[in-house]
């Protein structure tokens, strides 16, 4: 198995007015090259602040463990510097940016990553070409580009937002945290097809749901169960079907 | 009847006084005014911080009247260059825009380029009715020397003209403007104030605005570090006439911009918006008086500050509708951006209304850069100080975007990269 990505006994805790609240409580994780992984589990699991942790939120704090990426120290790079490394994290909750201009900020983005990996800078007239040319695939109206970044966007355009900027930012490692949530099957098979295309041996995805709908679409190589800050158990897609059947009591237990 | 003269400090104004005695005999036009405004700041003093309209800010700087006389020799024209540059503005050729050019408070008719159509005539004194009670407005009734005389006859659009006030060494500037607006007649001023020293920059602009006149006031007030900048304008309105002001504050290290709009006729428009970006131990003043004297008036202010170091940035709204002014539409908005733990805004909106069918809002907003905003940013490969240079960028939009002039609106955005890029270097 090649170290694409590979997370060992990582523990992190949130700062809880005060006092440190862990969260992760040793996730072990190894995603190679080319996969796509599936996190499931119940609310509160760790889920969220395991994908934040490898994005590089600072609001968590890593007590312990590691994550490495392409055989970098993942925890020790900026938000932005792991972006240009490659990781990108599909937003559960996509943030607004008021007076920020969705086409400008998302060639600011691509630009930069270019920058950062040695690459040529896309001018306007270039990156307008692209972002076009995504929008129409994700069947995004084309007006979404010109407005103000997921400032009154719909919960489904929100979500299309993120994979078109995922799309144009071309990263190795994608993070998708409920992605699919919110969205109806329309938008759900759209969004798939986003991640699908971007499906090839360097690139692999770290899907965090809730429902199997989404992991019909995608087919992931292996699925996770996380409960309690921790993986409590990992197969192939057939243990969503398991867990879609029975739920997560009976995992649950077990682990107990 | 006695009078109590609360926060006034005797004898603060001695420095100035002392000044006007010795170039009385030579200050243009009716002595009358000008001997009105030194009774009245031989008595009163300037303000101290106990009296209510100068609470927040500190005038014992300009105490010590230690400004002096300009060098009448000095060529400003390579100073010009400079500002003309830095604001992206053409210094000769076709592109540079027509301008009257002040240095150290006087003309220079050298560096100007007299626009067409509207009168420019010379500086011929103060009116006999000038109001001499406001501190500001009675230093410069009492020693300002020239300024520039505009009158734009009815009906005709007289495009862009540019309004440059330079301050060099220790002098003390003042300049008194007059702009005349005819009915139906528009103007677009771009006032641009800059320099080099520990000089004063005062001005004061009297705007008289006809029937169904506009004219677009937009100020870039980036004085030397060291300076002190105060401009203070009255502007009068008739029937729906607007007075369409801006004020970006960057430079000084004492600013103070107030405006004193009378809405007189029905129907007419004033708009006193502004962005104070400051740094280190600055402070900026935005000040305001709107008085609602007709029905049916409206009056905007959208005003925003970005605090850094241990910079103060203040706001002061007053708005008074009298009986008359039904259906006034009044809105206010001052939001400050605090980058530092020291930086402090200030802000007073006073509301005094008198009519019963009238619309008036005001609010205030002040926080810091919000993280979650900054991390998706990061997150998609946008580095910090870029991150924080968009958010920054963003937060000024919806009150540059009012700014309809394209040259000025131009101007400013590049002004506001310049200190952007100035702070995060």
């Amino acid at each position: 198995m090649s170290a694409f990505l590979s997370i060992a006994g990582l523990h992190a805790s949130i700062d809880d007015n005060g006092t440190r609240k862990p969260i992760l409580n040793g996730v072990d994780l190894d995603v190679p090259a080319g996969e796509v992984h599936a996190i499931m589990g119940p609310n509160g699991s760790g889920k969220s602040t395991l994908s934040y942790v490898l994005a590089g939120r600072e609001d968590y704090e890593v007590t312990a463990g590691t994550a490495l990426f392409k055989g970098e120290d993942l925890l020790a790079m900026e938000p932005d510097a792991r972006a240009a490394a490659g990781v990108f994290l599909a937003f559960q909750a996509p943030v607004e940016l008021p007076g920020v201009n969705n086409a400008n900020f998302l060639r600011t983005a691509v630009n930069a990553v270019r920058r950062a990996r040695g690459e040529a800078e896309m001018d306007s007239m270039q990156f307008l070409k692209a972002a076009r040319a995504q929008a129409r695939a994700l069947s995004m109206p084309e007006d979404l580009l010109k407005r103000n970044v997921n400032v009154g966007f719909s919960g489904g355009e929100k979500k299309r937002n993120e994979v078109l900027q995922m799309a144009l930012l071309g990263p190795s490692l994608a993070i998708l945290d409920e992605t699919d949530s919110g969205l109806d099957i329309d938008a759900l098979r759209i969004v798939a097809e986003g991640v699908k295309a971007l499906r090839s041996p360097s690139f692999s995805a770290l899907v965090i749901t809730h429902h199997q709908r989404l992991l019909d679409y995608l087919v992931p190589d292996r699925v996770h169960v996380m409960a309690r800050g921790r993986i409590l158990r990992s197969g192939g897609p057939e243990l969503a079907h398991q867990l879609e059947a029975q739920g997560y009591a009976g995992f649950l237990a077990e682990a107990a | 009847m006695n009078v109590v003269l609360a926060g006034v400090a005797a004898g603060s104004a001695a420095g100035f006084l002392r000044r006007y005695e010795a170039i009385r005999d030579r200050l243009p036009g009716d002595p009358q005014p000008r001997a009105r405004a030194a009774a009245s700041l031989e008595r009163h003093g300037l303000p101290q911080r106990s009296a209510e309209a100068w609470k927040y800010t500190d005038l014992r700087r300009l105490w010590e009247g230690r400004f002096g006389e300009a060098d009448a020799s000095f060529d400003a024209s390579a100073l010009l260059r400079r500002v003309l540059d830095r604001a992206g503005l053409a210094f000769d050729g076709e592109e540079a825009l027509p301008r009257l050019v002040f240095v150290d408070g006087t003309l220079s008719a050298g560096l100007s380029r007299l626009p067409q159509g509207c009168d420019c005539s010379g500086f011929g004194g103060i009116d006999v009715d000038a109001p001499v009670a406001h501190p500001m407005m009675a230093l410069n009734a009492m020693l300002a020397r020239d300024g520039a005389v505009i009158r734009v006859p009815a009906g005709l659009d007289a495009c862009g003209l540019l309004l440059v006030t330079l301050g060099t060494g220790t002098v003390g500037a003042h300049l008194h403007h007059r702009v005349v607006l005819e009915e139906g007649a528009r103007l677009s001023l771009l006032e641009v104030a800059s320099g080099e020293g520990d000089y004063l920059n005062e001005g004061v602009f009297a705007f008289e605005v006809g029937r169904g006149a506009h004219v677009s006031h937009v100020r870039l007030q980036q004085d030397a570090p060291g300076a002190l900048s105060f401009s203070t304008v009255r502007a009068h309105l008739a029937e729906r006439s607007a007075y369409d002001g801006f004020n970006l504050a960057l430079g000084a290290a004492l600013a103070r911009h107030e405006v004193h709009a009378t809405l007189a006729g029905p129907n007419a428009i004033v708009h006193v918006n502004g962005a104070q970006l400051l740094a280190d131990s600055q402070v900026a003043d935005l000040t305001s008086v709107i008085a609602h004297d007709a029905p049916g008036c409206n009056s905007r202010q959208t005003v925003k500050n970005v605090l850094t170091g241990r910079a103060r940035g203040v706001f002061q709204g007053r708005i008074v509708v009298a009986r008359v002014a039904q259906k006034t539409d009044g809105y206010q908005m001052n939001q400050a951006l605090l980058l530092s733990e020291q930086a402090e805004i200030d802000t007073k909106p006073e509301l005094e209304i008198y009519a019963d069918d009238v619309k008036c809002s005001h609010g205030a907003t002040a926080g810091a850069l919000d993280e979650e905003q900054l991390f998706y940013m990061r997150s998609r490969g946008v580095p910090l100080v870029e991150a924080r240079a968009i958010l920054v960028r963003a937060f000024l939009d919806d009150a540059l975007a009012l700014v309809e002039d394209e040259t000025a609106r131009a101007v400013l955005d590049r002004a506001v990269a310049a200190w952007w890029e100035g702070r995060s270097a």
